[in-house]
């Protein structure tokens, strides 16, 4: 059984069909990347399977449950961790605390507990410092460590996102576009760390413009083209495909 | 970075111990307890506002609940003063849950609309509910006793506001370092960032709405009783008001901003008296001064200025 099934799922904005009928499904353990032109409906498809938009039509099944129009926290109980292509930083924190959010679900969040400091909390909380600090490590951002978060660079604060992300310990990672805006030294750089995710056992789901990045990263790949599912398989599939050849050709024409 | 954060409590603390050999009569010590009342009212609005980055402008309607509470359940049901105090508290609570739950699954600023509103209809109703309330005159209220000490006098009252804003410092403190006040510092620095984490972010909004009513209410059962006296005027709009230029004064987000708001707040009418029939102009200019040099309000600009984060 796949990890993640979406069946026929479509969203509607306005006039505007920005997904539509698209169905696929992910293994667990894969990279699995979804490309398309500006405006595929790329990033719509990942604010609906990570429950930010309900979907019009259709069903995201995870583990044989369907959780179409459940919210982004139920979500995130179950395992899906997001980045965003326009950068979603809590500007008003430090760095540090940006990916201890992420643990947000594995914390004890009692607000009467918290004011009190409850014995064993403020070792929970050490704790949890020294393990963001180590995923900021992961992530090569060793030397943001004790850094505001509105006093870094863009390249830093796009896996900042991936740390945060990580904390949550996700079985199925979702990464809009990790390296847009990115130099080709930084490309490189996050496509390794991609690849260093997956091979910890996330299931990676990867929207990229990088052509080199999604080929050298996916095991498949999904085509979108104004919302719909154009092809899917493998890299060399789908670089085959005339349709996508005609839709790349015809959107950069 | 992190040893030093209780490190403005301990001065806090210490002022709070040696400011009596300087306090020299009843006017005096009478300042500073109110400061300490609306110290504590401002900690919990500033939780609301400056971190979490939701809006109250009715803030003095849930104070008046706790005044009214207090006066009411004491003199015409001879309820024990901290029965009444928790029932006001209890009362308030509920209501900001109710207003805040449908309003806080809307975005924009139906809250500072709907807040607005609830404070005028509070206040509304205690000048009109003369029977209980004593109407726009307003009504005694018994002296506070706990377990049969009765606290009377400028000297206990300041010692209990001392120890209650000590408390309250330290708790604010501990808050916002804690899973829940990450939660709502994130869920103010990008909404969808916290939900994807797993924040249920209108579950924490209402959290802390009601969290500050409560403390709101609290203070305004304390305000009671330490006056003696309660009017509508406690739940009113200006007072409201008041409270946010005090936040935003000291600091959003800055749990000692909160305090230095509040006491310098609290301070300049007094100041200001002096003016005689422009203290209101002067007020009004000296927040404007503020808002246009310190935008960010005076603590956090002044720990800027001296190259720490807080
Ligand atoms: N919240 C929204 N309201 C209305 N229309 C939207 C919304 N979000 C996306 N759209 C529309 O849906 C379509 C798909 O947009 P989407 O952002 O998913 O594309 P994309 O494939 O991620 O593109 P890009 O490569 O530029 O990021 C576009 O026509 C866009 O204008
Ligand atoms: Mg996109």
């Amino acid at each position: 059984m796949p990890l993640l099934e979406v069946r026929q799922l479509s969203k509607v904005f306005g006039g505007v069909k920005a997904v539509q009928n698209v169905s696929f499904s992910i293994d667990a353990g894969i990279v699995y990347s979804v490309i398309g032109p500006n405006g595929a409906g790329k990033t719509t498809l990942f604010n609906l399977i990570t429950g930010v938009y309900t979907p019009s039509e259709g069903e995201i099944v995870l583990d044989g449950e369907n959780l179409a129009g459940k919210s982004p926290n139920e979500l995130a109980r179950r395992g899906v961790a997001r980045t965003f292509q326009n950068l979603q930083v809590c500007m008003n924190m430090s760095a540090l605390e940006n990916v201890m959010v992420g643990a947000h679900l594995r914390l004890d969040r009692n607000l009467i507990k918290a004011a009190l400091r409850f014995p064993g909390l403020a070792g929970r909380d050490r704790q949890l410092r020294q393990e963001a600090a180590e995923l900021m490590a992961f992530v090569g951002l060793e030397k943001y460590v004790g850094s505001r978060a509105d006093c870094m660079p863009y390249g830093a604060l796009k896996r900042l996102e991936i740390a945060r992300a990580l904390a949550m310990k996700p079985r199925l990672l979702f990464l809009d576009e990790p390296a847009a805006g990115l130099n080709p030294k930084e490309t490189l750089e996050v496509d390794e760390l991609v690849r260093k995710v997956a091979d910890s056992g996330v299931t990676v789901v990867l929207v990229e413009h990088d052509m080199k990045m999604v080929m050298n990263l996916s095991d498949r790949i999904l085509v979108l083209d104004y919302g719909k599912k154009l092809a899917e398989g493998t890299g060399e599939e789908v670089r085959r495909n005339p349709d996508v050849i005609a839709a790349y050709l015809g959107a950069h024409a | 970075m992190r040893k030093s954060r209780y490190f403005g409590l301990a001065v806090i603390v210490a002022v709070l111990l040696v400011l009596p050999l300087f306090l020299q009569n009843g006017f005096h010590y009478d300042l500073v307890i109110r400061m300490a009342i609306n110290a504590v009212i401002v900690l919990g609005l500033n939780l609301l506002i400056g971190f979490a980055g939701q809006i109250s402008l009715g803030h003095a309607g849930f104070i008046g609940i706790g005044a009214y509470a207090s006066a009411i359940l004491t003199s015409h049901f001879n309820w024990p003063p901290l029965a009444a105090m928790a029932a006001g508290a209890a009362a308030a609570g509920l209501l900001a849950a109710l207003v805040a739950r449908p309003i806080f699954k809307l975005k924009g600023h139906y809250l500072a609309m709907a807040t607005l509103g609830l404070g005028f209809i509070l206040a509304i109703a205690m000048k009109n509910e003369a029977a209980y309330t004593g109407g726009p005159d307003g009504m005694p209220v018994v002296p506070m006793s706990l377990a049969g000490w009765e606290i009377a006098g400028e000297k206990a009252w300041y010692w209990v506001m001392a120890l209650v804003l000590s408390i309250s410092v330290w708790a604010s403190l501990n808050l916002i370092d804690s899973p829940f006040g990450r939660a709502l510092r994130a869920l103010h620095g990008s909404e969808v960032a916290s939900q994807v984490v797993g924040v249920d972010v209108v579950r924490y909004k209402v959290a802390i709405f009601v969290m500050s009513a409560v403390f709101a209410s609290i203070m305004g059962s304390v305000t009671a009783h330490y006056v003696g006296f309660v009017t509508p005027n406690v739940a009113d709009f200006f007072h409201s008001i008041e409270l946010v230029t005090m936040v935003v004064i000291g600091g959003m987000a800055s749990v000692y901003g909160s305090v230095v708001g509040a006491v310098l707040l609290t301070a300049l009418p007094q100041a200001l008296a002096t003016f005689e029939g422009w203290e209101t102009v002067a007020f009004g200019a000296i927040l404007m001064l503020c808002m246009i040099f310190l935008p960010k309000g005076l603590v956090p600009t002044l720990a800027a200025k001296l190259g720490r984060s807080e």
